[in-house]
């Protein structure tokens, strides 16, 4: 059977260099960071190099990288550590109703803690407007956060003119408004600046772009208070206690590394190769229509939704073929609820059931797209024959 | 995702009964009020006996698998034998569904229920005492 993966946006397969650079730090090159002797500080290096790495592609400073486990706990350390050290300045956070779990679920951890969350309104793109921050902003608000891109819909959020925004606002305010950005869908896939987009926080995973499972990175403007998330050693300056996953980071360095020589070929090779297949989709399957917004948006993602199927139904007969993708269907989620984001955007039930997601990586081949446009078209037209949604539509 | 058997995946692949009866006897049509989903259950009946099932779905995985397994459990049974297969038995013939995925069940049950609901109504005048949807 021909295996076609386009689910890239859920995980990506550990480059094989990241991989390498990684192998010396399991056996040979084993020694805790923390330690004075040479195995320790043969390990400190590596882990400096990496954060060297990382900082480089983000274009920010060394000392402003804090290793983490994950892009998850990155959010939380991001939010968590902000409103615990600011929670006497105020209370009030903004952000958006299509951020990842990640996110909603620590603010929603937070309203229970007594701060309150404004969600920004998203246009139909799932687009926020930059101005709506001056209408929601009071004098208690501490925090902005906004993802650099959506992880199901792909839609870019006008992060540099939300800092902008911020900015002025903060010219005359006593308690600087900070900006974080959940930009694990970004990193490594787009290019991402920190000073570009003015945040003061940005929270990335290796593994969405091709470094190991396990490890992230929050970076921290200097400057930025906010408490320390793990307590019990003096690792990432206090701020992360816990012996560093030193392959983990070695291989975020790598990848970072990797990522700043090949995003622009990635770039342009990916929008090629998503283009075709939505040109393709659309040319053999009617009633499809996309999600998210038309150009603004990452180069790896096609989201579409396809009226009268059902989207867990379209995922296990793909999934038949060998063809790997997602669904925002109410059916596949462990909640039964449609895709948050979905709804957000003003999508109806029936179109968050119908959606799937495809999405691409550097491994992608042409073949695939072919396979993908000769396999699912059928598929489409099975599920719609036994659809009763799909009767006297022709 | 959930892990569904080999018996459902073997109707999923290839469901039985997909379709609509021209001129049913009884037509059952329910929605999921869980996720949102659609069933359309028809049956032909004769002589009390339900000779002919079809379904149509709008549904994950689990709810064609069901659809399919009710639509061929019911076949040749009188009214009364098949008022008497419950969603669990077509879980079971289905070797097992996941907890999440029990709800589909039941609206395979639900529809066949009304399609019988609509056929007595039709014959009788009278549909089934007291039926109405499964509310969850
Ligand atoms: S029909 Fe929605 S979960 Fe089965």
């Amino acid at each position: 059977m021909e295996k076609a993966y386009f689910d890239y946006a859920a995980t990506t397969p550990t480059h094989p260099e990241v991989v390498t650079a990684m192998l010396p730090y399991f056996e040979e090159k084993f020694g805790n960071p923390s330690s004075i002797h040479g195995f320790g500080r043969e390990t400190k290096a590596a882990i400096q190099d990496a954060r060297l790495k990382v900082a480089d592609l983000l274009g920010a400073d060394q000392a402003e990288i804090v290793f983490t486990g994950s892009g998850t706990e990155s959010d939380n350390f991001a939010l968590e550590g902000v409103a615990f050290s600011r929670e006497k300045e105020g209370r009030h956070i903004i952000s958006t109703p299509i951020e990842h779990h990640a996110i909603l679920e620590t603010l929603k951890f937070l309203e229970k803690r007594g701060f309150k969350v404004t969600y920004l309104p998203v246009d139909q793109y799932g687009m926020v407007n930059p101005e709506d921050i001056k209408k929601y902003v009071n004098d208690e608000t501490i925090l902005v956060s906004v993802m650099h891109a959506n992880n199901e819909i792909g839609t870019i959020e006008p992060l540099a003119e939300i800092s902008k925004v911020i900015r002025e606002l903060n010219i005359n305010r006593e308690n600087r408004i900070y900006l974080h950005t959940d930009a694990v869908q970004t990193v490594g896939q787009i290019p991402v600046n920190v000073n570009e987009l003015g945040v003061d926080l940005l929270s990335l995973s290796a593994h969405k772009f091709y470094g190991p499972k396990g490890v992230g990175a929050l970076y921290i403007r200097k400057g930025t208070k906010l408490v320390s998330f793990m307590h019990g050693g003096e690792q990432e300056r206090g701020r992360r206690a816990s012996t560093e996953n030193v392959p983990g980071i070695v291989g975020l360095g790598k990848a970072c590394e990797i990522a700043k020589k090949e995003l622009p070929v990635w770039t342009t090779e990916l929008t090629r190769l998503r283009d075709k297949l939505k040109n393709g989709l659309f040319a053999k399957i009617s009633d499809i229509e996309l999600n998210g917004h038309p150009t603004l948006r990452l180069p790896k993602n096609l989201d579409v939704s396809i009226q009268y199927v059902e989207g867990e139904s379209m995922l296990l007969s793909l999934d038949m073929e060998g063809i790997a993708v997602s669904t925002g269907s109410a059916c596949s989620s462990g909640s039964l609820e449609p895709s948050h984001v979905m709804l957000a955007i003003g999508k109806t039930h029936e179109q968050a059931h119908g959606s799937i997601r495809f999405s691409l990586g550097r491994l992608t081949t042409e073949k695939e797209i072919d396979y993908v446009l000769e396999v699912f078209p059928p598929i489409v037209e099975r599920l719609r024959k036994m659809s009763p949604l799909y009767k006297g539509v022709k | 995702m959930p892990q569904y058997s080999e018996k459902v995946m073997e109707h999923f692949r290839n469901p039985h009964n997909v379709g609509e009866i021209e001129n049913p006897d009884g037509v059952g049509h329910v929605g999921n009020p869980v996720c949102g989903d659609i069933m359309e259950m028809y049956i032909k009946v004769k002589d009390n006996v339900i000779v002919d099932a079809k379904f149509k779905t709008f549904g994950c995985g689990a709810a064609i698998a069901t659809s399919s397994m009710m639509t061929d459990l019911v076949k040749g049974k009188t009214i009364e034998e098949a008022l008497q297969i419950s969603n669990r038995a077509v879980v079971e013939a289905l070797d097992g569904l996941p907890a999440i995925k029990l709800h589909c069940s039941v609206l395979a049950e639900d529809a066949l229920k009304g399609a019988i609901n609509d056929y007595l109504k039709k014959t009788t005048g009278k549909g089934l005492p007291n039926w109405k949807p499964h509310e969850d």
